[in-house]
């Protein structure tokens, strides 16, 4: 691996955290910065799925209107999904998983630093891949979940699927590579003495997190490419009309589709296991339960999927069996919420931003599970599944939970990332309107969808009574618009202070508390040594309390050189999957093009000099 | 800042809280034509019924959990000086207690459910009413095997008989959603799923398509005709007589039309002599147009596979296009002359129709109950 040995120059540069422009940022291998760059594009993206929710909630504010047309509002939804989960919500964790695990469990970097920079790039051209379609008047519009046979090209014959199919595609492969990243990083980069029980809790999460993704995303590959195999060369494997079967696609979908959902929600979790006990002042309640239930979860939930298919007649076999592992997977999930009320139980509770957000995610994802279980009983989902009750079920966990648990996150890291804190006032502000704006727009779902509003529809008639809860929804969705707007005012003020937070202004647990805010480039000038679970508690119990860490030359420290071949290499995937796209324009000489970009990029990577 | 002080923060939750269940409260279920609250018939019960299962349990578990939570909030508010509180662990006993006490919560919803699910995946009787559904983009055709007979978008159905609903699509998966009486089932073009109900009280309820399927799902609905047997029955033997050309057809005329009220009972007349001309018009116009491309305008032995609705009894239905617009003379001419413009997408092109034409054939169309 190419490294180098820092010299006198580079170590002052990097005591001083120096950054050198433009280019700095796109040869970076440093996890910290690839952390940020992912954290603030996918911040970008989630303004832009909660724009498309606002126009959504202007169409559906009163019946029959005309503000949005059908194929504007199909895109939009399908959009605002699509742009949410893989756009948002996975980059964010990613964000975290990027800047803190190293930090967490006392490494330099990760794994791959190069491989890491290559997800980066990758996602960042797929996410501008997806919206590409919005230039040329075709965005995605089949929906995020793109059931088949609609998606067929008889059904579908413009290139907006395709925009979709590899867009996702190629998220998909930055997916992979930066899970295979992170399942190397924690397996073998942790500090000496500390054991996987001895994990902070949020590295097991996203541990969990890197399993589910290495076996869910090879299946929705495979799906897409039977989808792109039946849209450009004629096969059959989801077309009625040449013996193929829609159903075949949903099974695909979905076994991919529900650990997806854990996939959203396991991170989280992970942030508000980190955030309870510091703003607790007491351990995280129940470890062992809290480590074996997740990986519970992870396993069982490939053994639910069918559950999104309860109204498709799979017949009652099927039925039972999907709904028993449905009810079943709430047994850990419950445990988990115990566990962190548990945590908060005879603690010394102290109310900084990170725990509002952290109390209201208990209190808003017990609500999601809740109307989860609702849908577990197949004849009672059969009223609800397709209706905005459903829609209710996955934003209280979506956004009530994930959202709410980044959010945590942000507001708990972001001394640490930045060296700033951000203002407790402007914090709580933005807490308040976030949870009065979300709850009044997503309870009133619950009510209108039982009784009577189905999903994905671009208006409703007067008269099926649905006016008035649509009137609150919209009023809520800018009310949470206003405090996202509080967040940004928040973090642009931050930024005019000078950097100069403390390395561990929360009374931290973990090991990142325990370097300068923010860190320097090679994270820890020794490698720490770890004797049991929350290290630096346990540091702080042995030797008092720790002073605030000095910035130091780093003089001697090897670290993995910057490199611009991950981004070609991307540029090539991305290339191939245009290439893709243009069959019909330039034959397969665009595909050429990017696959020879592809394989120059990795052997230049792959033969890089090492000094 | 007002909400700094520890007393105001709960008062401005509670109020916020308040307010929606006051204006929850005022929104029983019955201001909603289309809900799933009050079942009808026998299948949707069965759903109502784990419904309020599941939903006691939920609100249960609610109030407890979230109760625990809100104490805890309170109860141990750190204040400045706290010393550290005890460093517990874990308390395997408890542990153990908020493991089993939900999973036997789960056991108790299970047992109903599992029933439940054999009961509603049951064939029904063989002496039930088959009515065969076919989805469309975007409208629903409806066929009765017993009767020989086709109609579109609006369903009859006896109340007190079991009616099996055996569906599939022409197209892409839609979802035929009659929330009064029987939830929803998928349906297929490539294979055929099934659904029941035994309707128990008369009236007319709105339906809709819920399955994403393309650009007009949002205006895919239906009405829905329960209607007591011998009503249900006069209208059976009412459509068997509108057969095609040469066989007696409807005729223009005084059928007495109440769109919103159940059943109507058509009494023939003879044709006068001023309506005649306009029906033979709008006939002709029928014709010249198009329109009988993919329209039938009988009921009996309609073969398979028209690309558009049948158009029977389409004046006396209580809605046109598949629930969009009301069935009045007005609308019924505009769409005719810009289907496209109401529902832009649907395979009914734009057919050049000039508004007297429109009239016409409207006027025509109405002939036809």
């Amino acid at each position: 691996m190419a490294t180098r040995v820092l010299d006198q120059h580079r170590a002052h540069a990097a005591a001083h955290g120096e950054t050198s422009g433009l280019w700095s940022w796109i040869t970076t291998v440093d996890h910290k910065r690839i952390g940020i760059l992912y954290g603030s594009t996918a911040f970008f993206f989630f303004l832009l799925g909660g724009v498309e929710a606002l126009l959504m909630r202007i169409q559906l504010g009163t019946p029959d209107n005309t503000f949005l047309s059908p194929e504007r509002y199909n895109e939009l939804f399908t959009m605002h999904g699509t742009t949410m989960i893989f756009l948002a919500i996975m980059p964010l964790s990613a964000m975290f998983f990027n800047y803190m695990i190293p930090l967490l469990i006392g490494a330099r970097d990760v794994a791959f630093p190069r491989l890491n920079a290559f997800s980066y790039w990758v996602f960042l051209l797929g996410g501008l891949f997806l919206n590409a379609g919005w230039f040329f008047g075709h965005a995605p519009d089949q929906g995020w979940f793109g059931y088949a046979n609609l998606t067929s090209r008889q059904f579908s014959p413009g290139p907006n699927v395709d925009f979709w199919m590899f867009g996702l595609q190629i998220l998909g492969i930055a997916s992979l590579a930066a899970a295979v990243n992170f399942f190397v990083t924690i397996i073998n980069l942790r500090a000496p003495g500390m054991t996987l029980m001895r994990m902070p809790m949020f590295v097991w999460m996203s541990f969990i997190t890197q399993v589910l993704l290495l076996l869910a995303f090879p299946v929705i590959t495979v799906a897409l490419i039977l989808l792109m195999f039946d849209r450009f060369f004629g096969t059959h494997f989801f077309v009625p009309a040449g013996g193929g079967d829609p159903i075949l696609w949903q099974h695909f979908f979905w076994i991919f589709g529900h650990p997806e959902v854990y996939i959203l929600i396991l991170p989280a979790f992970g942030i508000i296991s980190e955030v309870l006990p510091v703003f607790s002042r007491k351990p995280l309640f129940g470890y062992a339960a809290m480590v074996f239930s997740g990986v519970f979860i992870a396993f069982l939930g490939f053994g639910v999927w069918s559950h999104h298919m309860f109204s498709t007649g799979m017949g009652p076999i099927a039925d039972t069996f999907f709904a028993l592992t449905t009810m079943l997977i709430a047994v850990p999930t419950g445990v988990k919420i115990f566990n962190w009320i548990g945590t908060m139980w005879g603690g010394s509770l102290q109310f900084r931003t990170p725990m509002y957000f952290a109390v209201a995610f208990i209190a808003m994802f017990i609500i999601g599970g809740l109307s989860g279980v609702m849908h577990s009983s197949p004849p009672a989902d059969l009223q609800q599944t397709d209706t905005y009750f459903v829609v209710a079920h996955f934003h209280y966990v979506l956004f009530g939970g994930s959202i709410f648990g980044l959010t945590a996150g942000a507001y708990y890291w972001w001394p640490k990332m930045f060296g700033r804190m951000l203002d407790e006032r402007l914090g709580k502000i933005h807490f308040w309107l976030m949870l009065i704006g979300f709850n009044l727009t997503f309870f009133p779902m619950h009510w209108v969808g039982l009784n009577g509003m189905p999903r994905r529809v671009y208006t409703y008639p007067a008269g099926l009574g649905f006016e008035l809860m649509n009137q609150l929804e919209t009023v809520g969705s800018f009310i949470l618009a206003l405090g996202f707007l509080v967040f940004l005012v928040n973090i642009f003020q931050s930024w005019r202070r000078p950097p100069n937070a403390p390395a561990d202004p929360w009374n931290g647990a973990t090991l990142e508390w325990s370097i300068p805010s923010p860190p320097q480039e090679f994270n820890f000038p020794e490698t720490p040594e770890v004797h049991g679970r929350d290290a630096l508690w346990e540091m702080k119990r042995t030797r008092g309390p720790l002073p605030e860490p000095a910035r130091v030359s780093g003089a001697g420290i090897h670290l993995p050189n910057p490199s611009y071949w991950p981004a070609v290499a991307a540029l090539g995937v991305a290339a191939v999957f245009v290439g893709v796209m243009l069959l019909g324009h330039v034959g397969p000489w665009g595909i050429v093009a990017g696959v020879a970009l592809l394989f120059f990029g990795v052997y230049r990577w792959a033969f890089e000099p090492a000094g | 800042m007002a909400l700094r002080t520890a007393a105001r923060r709960p008062f401005f939750l509670v109020t916020a809280l308040c307010l929606l269940s006051l204006v929850l409260a005022g929104c029983s279920a019955e201001h909603y034509p289309q809900t799933t609250l009050l079942p009808r018939g026998d299948f949707a019960r069965i759903a109502d019924d784990l419904l309020d299962t599941t939903f006691k349990w939920a609100v249960l578990v609610f109030v407890l959990v979230e109760g625990v939570l809100v104490y805890a909030i309170f109860r141990f508010r750190g204040k400045p000086g706290d010393p550290e509180p005890h460093q517990t662990h874990g308390n395997t006993t408890v542990e153990i207690i908020w493991t089993v006490i939900p999973a036997l919560i789960l056991a108790a919803i299970a047992v109903p459910t599992v029933r439940a699910i054999f009961q509603t995946n049951a064939l029904p009787d063989k002496s039930a009413l088959t009515i065969q559904v076919v989805g469309h983009q975007w409208w629903w055709e409806f066929r009765y095997p017993e009767y020989n007979l086709t109609t579109a978008n609006e369903i009859h159905v006896p109340v007190g008989r079991t009616v099996s609903l055996r569906m599939g699509s022409n197209d892409v998966i839609h979802s035929f959603w009659v929330p009064q009486f029987a939830a929803k089932r998928d349906v297929f073009a490539n294979r055929e799923t099934r659904l029941w109900f035994k309707a128990e009280v008369e009236g007319e309820y709105p339906g809709q398509c819920a399955e994403f399927c393309g650009i007009q799902h949002g205006r895919m609905g239906y009405r829905i005709r329960a209607q007591k047997p011998a009503e249900f029955d006069a209208w059976v033997a009412h459509m068997q007589t509108l057969k095609p050309k040469g066989a007696p057809t409807a005729s223009a005329g005084s059928g007495v039309h109440t769109a919103s009220q159940g059943a109507t009972v058509q009494q023939p007349a003879a044709p006068q002599a001023a309506q005649g001309n306009q029906y033979a018009a709008g006939e002709k116009l029928f014709t010249a147009k198009g329109c009988v491309a993919c329209h039938a305008l009988y009921a009996v032995n309609v073969p398979k596979g028209m690309i558009g609705p049948n158009l029977a009894n389409v004046g006396a239905r209580s809605y046109i296009a598949a629930g969009t617009l009301k069935n009045t003379d007005e609308n019924l001419a505009h769409w005719i002359r810009d289907p496209q413009g109401i529902k832009k997408g649907v395979l009914m092109p734009n057919l050049g129709v000039s508004e007297p034409d429109s009239k016409t054939l409207a006027a025509f169309l109405r002939a036809h109950q």
